[in-house]
């Protein structure tokens, strides 16, 4: 058997696309890192439960489109339904955390998610939900080399930019996106000032609940919509917020597409540039293993010289 | 005095042999976790299997204990030394995953239980470390894989792109699948384990241009991948092989994005023998779906075990007995056929088989032409039984 191993860094055309995946990657990981960071900057609570949030906003958008072949109507569903999820949770548990250590958090939101997966399997079955595209969107747009770009990872790609651009217009240009940034800074003083904190804690919940179930049906159709598709979204989110910096949501636009870069192009590139050091047969062993740890590679030298992560937010002392 | 105490210890005696007329039966399979789709199915098998059999395997009463391994060979461990020591079990069946069978085999086969797989079959189990207690349902591993190198070969594709997950089954997937395709292999990748984002490796894909891509990617990333490779229009481009990826299984969630995709197997539900016609229509209206090839190994796996039960008489204490029997047992396997290889892993013809309708247009996996006759896998003659 003969092996013709190609080095595809070279190719420039290949190399855009890989840019414009990193990207894609990034859009998504950002709508549900932005959601993690700014529970955590606000209320100080880490949320493992934020993955299954993600999972529940894609089995909705996909039930719904199944059921009433409505793409826009899906997509408008899975929000709704994930900031009612975040809002219940909150009332359930995560209120009664606030106050709470970060391992008593991890330990009760690692809760939620064991129960939520379970409740979805037992409503929906074990199987995979199917979440077809419709026609108009089952194309792809033909690129130079031979590659093309399919439809839906434009969709991606718009919608993660339209919601990044109006999350920001949000908090810059609002009153209530100031006092979520404030609140962020240092939530006592803000109470002190007469805010109703409480209320803003929901406000950013349910938006942040909201963005990571519309990522979720951005993601159905090109992930397998099962119990369980959040929790290896939630771990690349964490590395997204931890190397952005935690609270900022900012960081985690900029941390979102770093991970999603490095790690598309470590996937792309990495073997084929270990091959041109090792025999073949190493190279395979190598690369895969490298090209899987570099994000966490990117967030171990982050941390090593911003432990507070790239854009962390000055935060008033606890 | 002496006699009734005589009568008292002969009843004794009697209720003994009465109690080890009950067959008791430990199903272990993932029940919790991604995998859980694959145990239901293969639960599903086995209880019609049972059912079909009037409740009784091998005539006697059976008792069935179902325990869940939650894919965690620790956990797995607990529950089979629970059935070994507290239920006593005669046999244990089921097991999804290569890993939990070798966390459990051990303790079954040194216990003097019987242990029969419904779906793993590991190289270390069908080669050197076979044994005379357990048995297999299904297949080695490797030899779906080789199925569709040698469809890869035959078809005269020049140049692969192969894919697997970065594990020891991916890795060990594409040897089986390059030990009998002999063409240019363009390139060879291996993801992270629980990926769910392809488009790196699709525009590597569309770079290279091969003749075809083979890809071994069980469970959720498989879905991901077909759908994925769909939606860049390479479908209908370069034709997509697979191994444990495009099934009965995933067919539901992957619904057109499988068109014309091609799998192999040694089982499809088109399969036109009347055992399996009865299995997959009974399957169907008890259970509301099209069963897999994990239904159909399990269903097998309690005809296997009545037939061999059924050769002793219920004896099951004589284990050197049952064990021929087993090796002698014929039922009418839903394959069409029943033989056994020296490591007790079954010979298979292998079909490719591809996404189609079921005569009602239900969709299912249906046969396609025949890769290999007669296929036992390449690792019996390092098992040291001959019978």
């Amino acid at each position: 058997m003969k092996s013709e191993y190609r080095a595809t860094a070279l190719d420039p055309a290949l190399l855009v696309v890989q840019l414009l995946n990193g990207v894609q990657l990034g859009l998504l990981l950002f709508l549900v890192a932005s959601g993690l960071t700014l529970v955590f900057g606000i209320l100080d609570v880490i949320n493992l439960a934020h993955g299954v949030v993600f999972m529940v906003g894609a089995y909705v958008a996909a039930s719904t489109f199944l059921h009433s072949g409505s793409l826009l109507l899906a997509a408008a569903a899975a929000p709704i339904a994930a900031a009612l999820l975040g809002l219940v949770l909150d009332r359930l548990v995560l209120r009664f955390l606030y106050e709470r250590s970060h391992l008593d958090q991890v330990l009760a939101t690692f809760g939620v998610v064991l129960f939520v997966d379970e409740a979805v399997r037992t409503l929906f079955g074990p199987a995979a939900l199917p979440f077809p595209l419709p026609a108009s969107l089952e194309w792809s747009l033909p690129l130079p080399g031979g590659t093309s770009y399919p439809a839906w990872r434009l969709v991606i790609i718009a919608g993660g930019l339209v919601l990044a651009a109006g999350l920001f217009g949000i908090l810059h240009r609002t009153r209530a996106g100031m006092l979520v940034r404030a609140a962020a800074n240092d939530a006592r003083m803000l109470e002190m000032l007469g805010v109703d904190v409480r209320r803003l804690f929901l406000l950013v919940l349910g938006a942040g609940s909201a963005l990571a179930g519309f990522a979720g049906a951005l993601a159905g159709p090109i992930m397998a919509v099962q119990p369980g598709m959040g929790d290896n979204v939630l771990i690349l989110a964490f590395v997204v917020i931890v190397t952005g910096g935690m609270g900022s949501v900012q960081g985690a636009l900029l941390g979102a597409l770093l991970v999603g870069l490095v790690d598309t192009l470590g996937r792309a590139f990495l073997t084929d540039l270990v091959r041109t050091l090792l025999p073949p047969a190493a190279a395979n062993e190598v690369g895969p293993a490298l090209a899987s740890m570099a994000i966490y590679l990117l967030m171990a030298i982050v941390l090593l010289i911003r432990p507070q992560g790239l854009l962390s937010v000055r935060r008033a002392a606890r | 005095m002496r006699s009734a105490l005589a009568l008292v210890a002969g009843t004794a005696l009697f209720l003994g042999a009465a109690q080890a007329q009950e067959l008791r039966v430990g199903f272990m399979a993932t029940f919790t976790g991604p995998g859980a789709n694959l145990g239901q199915h293969l639960r599903d098998g086995f209880l019609l299997g049972v059912d079909h059999l009037g409740g009784r395997l091998g005539g006697l009463e059976t008792k069935l204990f179902i325990v869940d391994d939650q894919l965690k060979p620790d956990v797995a461990r607990q529950e089979v030394d629970k059935l070994l020591e507290k239920e006593k079990v005669h046999f244990v069946v089921g097991v999804v995953f290569s890993n939990i069978l070798l966390a459990i085999y051990k303790p079954v086969i040194e216990s003097g239980a019987f242990l029969i797989s419904a779906n793993a079959g590991p190289s270390q189990i069908a080669g050197a470390q076979c044994s005379e207690r357990f048995f297999s349902t299904s297949w080695q591993n490797d030899q779906t894989h080789s199925a569709l190198g040698k469809y890869a070969q035959d078809k005269g594709f020049k140049r692969v792109f192969l894919l697997a997950p970065n594990y020891q089954a991916g890795r060990d997937g594409l040897t089986g699948f390059k030990r009998y395709f002999k063409g240019t292999v363009v390139d060879e990748v291996y993801t992270q384990l629980g990926a769910v984002d392809f488009s790196a490796e699709i525009a590597k894909i569309q770079a290279a241009k091969p003749d075809a891509v083979y890809a071994f990617m069980p469970g959720g990333p498989g879905i991901a991948l077909v759908k994925q490779y769909a939606q860049a229009g390479l479908t209908r481009q370069i034709p997509l092989l697979s191994a444990f990826t495009v099934d009965d299984t995933s067919l539901p969630a992957l619904g057109a994005a499988a068109e014309g995709l091609i799998s192999a197997s040694q089982w499809a539900a088109d399969f036109d023998n009347p055992a399996n016609q009865r299995f997959v229509a009974d399957f169907r209206k008890k259970y509301g779906y099209v069963p897999s090839y994990f239904a159909a190994q399990a269903y097998d796996a309690a005809q296997f075990i009545d037939a061999g039960v059924k050769g002793v008489n219920g004896k099951l204490d004589d284990k050197a007995a049952l064990r021929d029997s087993l090796r002698r047992a014929q039922f009418p396997s839903v394959k069409g056929k029943w033989k056994l290889n020296t490591n007790h892993i079954p010979i298979n013809d292998f079909y490719y088989v591809t996404p189609g309708k079921l005569p009602d247009g239900t969709p299912a996996m249906v046969k396609g032409e025949l890769v290999f006759a007669d296929y036992g896998d390449e690792y019996a003659k390092d098992c040291p039984m001959r019978w």
